[in-house]
């Protein structure tokens, strides 16, 4: 088959390599429909990941059609269309079956490495480094699926392939973002980042009670988005001091929920690393810290700063005293998404949630590398992979 | 330093038991004989494996037992014949190992998948099998690292005998009398607080050849032991609680099979680790 492959540092191939086959008997293959570029895959694309290996094929975000199941699969059926979590957990240990699916004991078989850098191991994930499982991605045309009855969820009729698609992790990523935001009535929400995480959070926002979004970033077109179909306020924060814009829009309070949908996107699996890198990555990445900074300094005194964008290892310079003396509560995770899938649909369905307008680009695999690029650029909100062909 | 802190097994009041030191662990050769003999032994050693023939081989299997002889201090020959040319007997220390795991299954279930000694080669993979030879004594066969060395010793094998039981808490071995890497262990089963499943708790103690035959014994027993026995038990836990064991070995790639480096046998983790944090640094 076809698939997209990490080569090195910004060197993506598309290559003829093996169909991937049943390894276990709660394993699904699925033919890959479409395959979502997300912001987490640039830094393994820009070599910030230490263990993505040459002939790792990427990709995390996808929905596609049941082609076989292994023995133990009882759910999950041939020819079901499905959208797959991004997340893999096996719905057993105690974890999973708290619904905290990526916190999964026992997806991970590279669990050894994670416990080096975090002290314990979190759930594997698709096409995300060995660190993570080193589980192939789905920038290909076919996938294998562990866990198929946990992660497979077949797709409701009236959801299209090109909104279910973002139902792998965009949607349950900023849902998620909300609901750890423990929004009250009467609430003001801030969110950092309008990708396509930062809509799905908008979005959620609103149906979790809010009575003000806002959302934050310096992409005209992303803020222009989430006004449209978020209903937001918007702050260009390359225009505006964002400090004093948010506190004089709230009545001198500040935002009641502050969440980040930025993060710094990276993982390492050695604290050492990042002991090194820390301030290396601070000014490569100037503004990326900051978010988490702003978020703590913006929030109202009691208030909740909820953490999707993804950290990797030590960041820098962080208030802590702004936060324990203004007694925020802080939460955050990679997202659980065999939690949140099911009510996800029910949102769509009713029109609360539309991640339809985030699919602005249906490209061919064999264009894999430039649709990163313009994604890199931010040319576009999402490049989708098509790899049945994009007619 | 953390080998000067306490053994965890201490902490938690286990461990009162110690391998026998009767084989490798055991030093019966004199110091000049040692140096002899591993110089001889090396020599030999790498002139047979430049040969690649069943001479070659052979000359090599005498080279390495040499060196063995000669680092290890020990002699099975010296010790079947009861000759000890050391002046004076010494032991080497045992190294102990503990490691822990909570798993969401009853503590019956738990201790009966363990208690089925057959059944730990499905997830400790340095193991190649195990036997039982009646209810107290079982043979274990131990997997080597495909390298000339480990063709020149085969496998290595021992026989264990559980010297302490108690259904569902408790499962006490030691190799018996002459293993060639004498050990012992002791494996805790406890409830966890709060209805969280069963706690195994692993204590293993072995006492390690002195000297090491090409590495290919430490490479069983190295370092990474500690993580190998972790591996050991988050496969047992992954086994117990969905039935298989996750892996993406076999999966799809762009790499080459030679390349496809990560998914090693345990007893290499090492080396992957190593390139691994070299690369990070």
């Amino acid at each position: 088959m076809k698939a997209l492959c990490y080569n090195g540092v910004g060197d993506l191939r598309t290559e003829r390599v093996p169909d991937p086959a049943i390894l276990n008997p709660k394993d699904a293959i699925l033919r890959v429909i479409y395959s979502s570029v997300c912001g987490s895959d640039l830094h393994l694309i820009n070599g910030y990941v230490p263990t993505v290996m040459q002939g790792d094929i990427l990709g995390h975000e996808f929905m596609g059609e049941v082609v076989e199941v292994g023995t133990e699969v009882k759910k999950l059926k041939k020819g079901d269309r499905v959208v797959v979590g991004s997340i893999i957990a096996c719905g057993e240990c105690s974890y999973c079956q708290s619904q905290a699916f990526s916190l999964c004991d026992n997806s991970n078989p590279h669990a050894w490495m994670l416990e080096k850098a975090y002290g314990d191991s979190s759930a594997g994930i698709f096409g995300y480094s060995h660190a993570f499982g080193g589980y192939a991605g789905s920038h290909a045309d076919y996938i294998r699926v562990p866990f198929a009855d946990r992660g497979a969820f077949v797709i409701p009729e009236g959801i299209s392939d090109e909104s279910a698609v973002f139902v792998s992790d965009a949607v349950p990523t900023g849902y998620m973002a909300a609901d750890m935001a423990d929004i009250q009535p009467g609430d003001t929400v801030a969110i950092w980042g309008c990708g396509g995480v930062g809509q799905m959070a908008i979005q959620s926002a609103w149906i979790k009670g809010a009575a003000r979004v806002i959302a934050i970033d310096r992409e005209p077109e992303r803020l222009r988005l989430a006004r449209e179909h978020g209903k937001a306020e918007t702050l260009d924060f390359s225009k505006v001091n964002l400090q004093e814009a948010l506190r004089e829009m709230t009545g001198g309070r500040g935002p009641d929920r502050c969440i980040d949908c930025v993060g710094m996107e990276a993982v390492s699996d050695s604290f050492a690393y990042y002991y090194d890198k820390a301030k290396q990555y601070v000014r490569l990445e100037s503004d990326r810290p900051l978010v988490l900074r702003d978020a703590i300094m913006a929030c109202r005194k009691g208030g909740t700063v909820s953490i999707v964008g993804v950290y990797g290892g030590l960041v820098d310079s962080i208030p802590m005293g702004a936060a324990m003396n203004k007694a925020l509560t802080f939460k955050m995770g990679q997202q659980h998404s065999q939690k949140y899938i099911p009510e996800l649909f029910d949102h769509m369905q009713n029109g609360r949630l539309d991640p339809s307008f985030l699919f602005t680009q249906k490209m061919s695999l064999d264009d894999g590398m430039k649709g990163y690029d313009l994604f890199n650029k931010k040319q576009t909100m999402r490049v989708v992979f098509a790899p049945g062909g994009v007619a | 330093m953390a080998n000067e802190k306490r053994p965890v097994s201490d902490v938690l009041g286990m461990g009162q038991i110690e391998p026998e030191a009767s084989g490798s662990s055991q030093i019966n050769v004199g110091a000049s004989e040692r140096i002899l003999s591993a110089a001889g032994g090396a020599l030999l050693l790498s002139y047979g494996l430049r040969k690649a023939s069943f001479g070659g081989l052979l000359l090599a299997a005498v080279g390495g037992y040499l060196t063995y002889r000669g680092t290890s201090g020990y002699c099975p020959m010296n010790e079947r014949l009861g000759r000890n040319t050391a002046q004076e007997d010494e032991i080497v220390d045992a190294i102990e190992i503990s490691k822990s795991l909570t798993i969401n299954k009853p503590r019956e279930e738990v201790f009966k998948y363990w208690r089925q000694l057959e059944n730990l080669p499905r997830f400790m993979f340095h193991l190649k099998e195990i036997k039982q030879i009646d209810p107290k004594r079982s043979h274990w066969v131990a997997q080597l690292a495909d390298n000339p060395f480990a063709k020149v010793l085969g496998s290595v094998e021992w026989d264990a005998q559980i010297i302490d039981e108690v259904e569902n808490e408790r499962i006490v071995w030691k190799s018996v009398e002459g293993a060639r890497i004498d050990n012992a262990g002791e494996v805790r089963f406890i409830d966890a607080p709060g209805g969280r499943g069963t706690e195994v708790h692993a204590t293993i103690q072995y006492r390690p050849p002195a000297g090491q035959l090409g590495g290919t014994i430490m490479k069983l027993f190295n370092p990474t032991f500690k993580q190998m026995v972790k591996q050991d038990l988050r496969r047992f836990k992954q086994l117990l609680e969905t039935g298989e064991i996750a892996t993406i070995k076999g999966q799809s790639s762009g790499r080459t099979k030679e390349n496809e480096s990560l998914e090693k046998p345990s007893s290499e983790y090492a080396t992957v680790q190593e390139k691994h944090e070299s690369l990070m640094l």
